[in-house]
């Protein structure tokens, strides 16, 4: 298998959307993510999308956006694991370089989600979960959460106010970062005061309805090294899955899926969880946050919400946990999500993020998570000098 | 999208909770399945599961899917069933501020929502409070 390295990178805001289409978002990113990389012959699109079908009417995405961008006649297709989508776009192209297959891949989400009512928005995500046995009892994805929730806070006797803490924290870290969908500061009296959606959840423990696209240029990474000097290898990568019936599971406090996903991703790169120095995680809900960081063995079980509180995880700390403002306040536009982690984590370890950059990480993660842990990508990217 | 066939052969489990029991190891599941994800037999039988059990989780949906406005605010939990299945059920005919893990239920036969104005009516088990 040959190595694969991030060469470029696109970004759109996060946020609403009304003058561009699905096409018109993909191909700001797209572009900027090709000239990024100094314009390579892209031989391939990979395009992360949970929607497009049930909100948009479109289907056949990979050649819309292809035919589109210009690339008309390349390998073009959509790849979906809900939420998750965005991972398994990087996991798919990934395979594709590093197999020998295609040697410039570009990888990319897009999803419009804010032109749709919010019932036929909660409707179409909730088709993450099981349609016939949860979708079918009229289970919303955040009612899903929302057992979630309630359990890990018995299990470990963490409080409403204490899960208050991390969208607090992921909006003040948002105001660094330019592409975020919310640039506004909130308490933890915000948080306890917004209208509750399914019990204890509130709209603000939520990550909110968004739109946007991203992308990466991936490439081998001798071929990187001869045309750049801010080289980030994906340096591991693993994807998981769990049984799609939540109540089937026996401990709900964890994603079994983020755990496995992320110790192949370990090693395979060679490293451990003390190694990493920046990580971009799910945290579709509050209570996400705390588990993921759990998961992903950057704090011991029940523990996450001390170790936040003490600031470990702050801009800076180790590991610097969502330096975007996350899910919660960067946005997530659900398929395109996972890309975006990627291209915010390379820039990171490129040391080109800018206002958001975290002081000389050389070892990045990504977790991306499709329905309630069903599917996990968890990837390790490393700065190459 | 509704449809009718995707009801009709799921009936056995809306309406009788028929779930699997693997024949290898016993355990048992719901929604059904083929294989067992526990000691990878493909040996399982359809049971029809309990009807009763204990609340171990809940939530109070307030904003529900298209479809499912007229029984807003409902009630959604985790059941676990006399003989150790859990099922995602709604909680119904109950006092909200009353529930709470360990509540004793039992399952009752109850409308679950209209496939709009022409479309099918959908019915399953749902749970309410023993009494
Ligand atoms: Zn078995």
């Amino acid at each position: 298998m040959r190595k694969v390295a991030i060469v470029g990178i696109g970004l759109t805001k996060v946020g609403r959307h009304f003058d561009k289409g699905l096409r018109e978002l993909f191909y700001e990113a797209a572009v900027r993510a090709i000239e990024d990389a100094g314009c390579p012959e892209i031989e391939a699109i990979i395009v992360g999308n949970m929607c497009s079908s049930s909100l948009c009417d479109q289907d056949s995405l990979g050649a819309l956006l292809a035919d589109y961008c210009g690339l008309c006649g390349r390998a073009a297709f959509k790849v979906e694991a809900a939420c998750g989508s965005g991972g398994v776009a990087l996991l798919t192209g990934y395979m594709a370089v590093a197999s020998g297959l295609y040697d410039y891949v570009l990888v990319g989400g897009v999803e419009k989600l804010t032109e749709a009512t919010t019932r036929e928005v909660t409707y179409a995500l909730a088709k993450a979960a099981d349609a016939d046995y949860e979708l079918f009892y009229g289970t919303s994805f955040t009612a899903l959460n929302a057992l979630i929730m309630r359990y890990y806070m018995r299990k470990y006797n963490v409080t409403r106010e204490d899960m208050a803490l991390w969208p607090v924290k992921m909006h003040e870290n948002a105001m660094k970062c330019p592409h975020a969908q919310f640039h506004k500061r909130i308490t933890v009296d915000d948080v306890l005061k917004s209208p509750l959606i399914a019990d204890p959840i509130r709209v603000l423990d939520c990550a909110p309805i968004s739109d946007g696209a991203a992308a990466v240029v991936l490439c081998p990474l001798e071929e990187a090294r001869r045309v750049s000097d801010a080289v980030v290898e994906v340096a591991g990568i693993a994807c998981s899955t769990d049984y799609m019936y939540l109540a089937q599971r026996p401990d709900i406090a964890s994603f079994t899926a983020t755990v496995k996903a992320a110790e192949r991703a370990y090693r395979m790169a060679k490293v451990e969880p003390r190694d990493v120095d920046v990580a971009e995680v799910h945290d579709a809900f509050s209570v996400l946050g705390f588990i993921d960081i759990e998961d992903l063995g950057f704090s011991r079980r029940g523990e996450a919400v001390k170790l936040l509180k003490e600031g470990v995880f702050d801009p800076g700390g180790k590991p610097s946990v969502n330096p975007s403002g996350g899910l919660k306040a960067r946005g997530h536009p659900v398929g395109a999500t996972g890309v975006y982690q990627v291209a915010e984590v390379a820039l990171q370890l490129m040391e080109k993020a800018g206002s958001m950059q975290v002081p000389s990480p050389e070892i990045g993660l990504v977790q991306s998570i499709g329905g309630v842990g069903t599917t996990v990508t968890v990837a390790i990217l490393r700065r190459v000098k | 999208m509704a449809s009718v066939p995707r009801y009709w052969r799921n009936i056995p489990s809306y309406y009788r909770l028929v779930g699997s029991k693997c024949r290898g190891c016993g355990r048992t599941w719901f929604p059904p399945r083929r294989c067992c994800p526990i000691c990878y037999s493909r040996d399982l039988e359809l049971i029809e599961l309990p009807t009763e059990g204990v609340l171990e989780e809940f939530t109070i949906i307030r904003t529900p899917p298209s479809g499912f406005d007229y029984y807003t605010p409902y009630v959604v939990g985790i059941v676990k069933l006399r003989d150790g299945t859990r099922v995602l059920t709604q909680v119904v005919d109950c006092d909200v501020t009353e529930l709470k893990p360990g509540t004793e239920v039992v399952a009752t036969f109850r409308r679950v929502r209209e496939d709009g104005d022409f479309g099918i009516v959908m019915y399953a088990l749902k749970f309410r409070p023993k009494r």
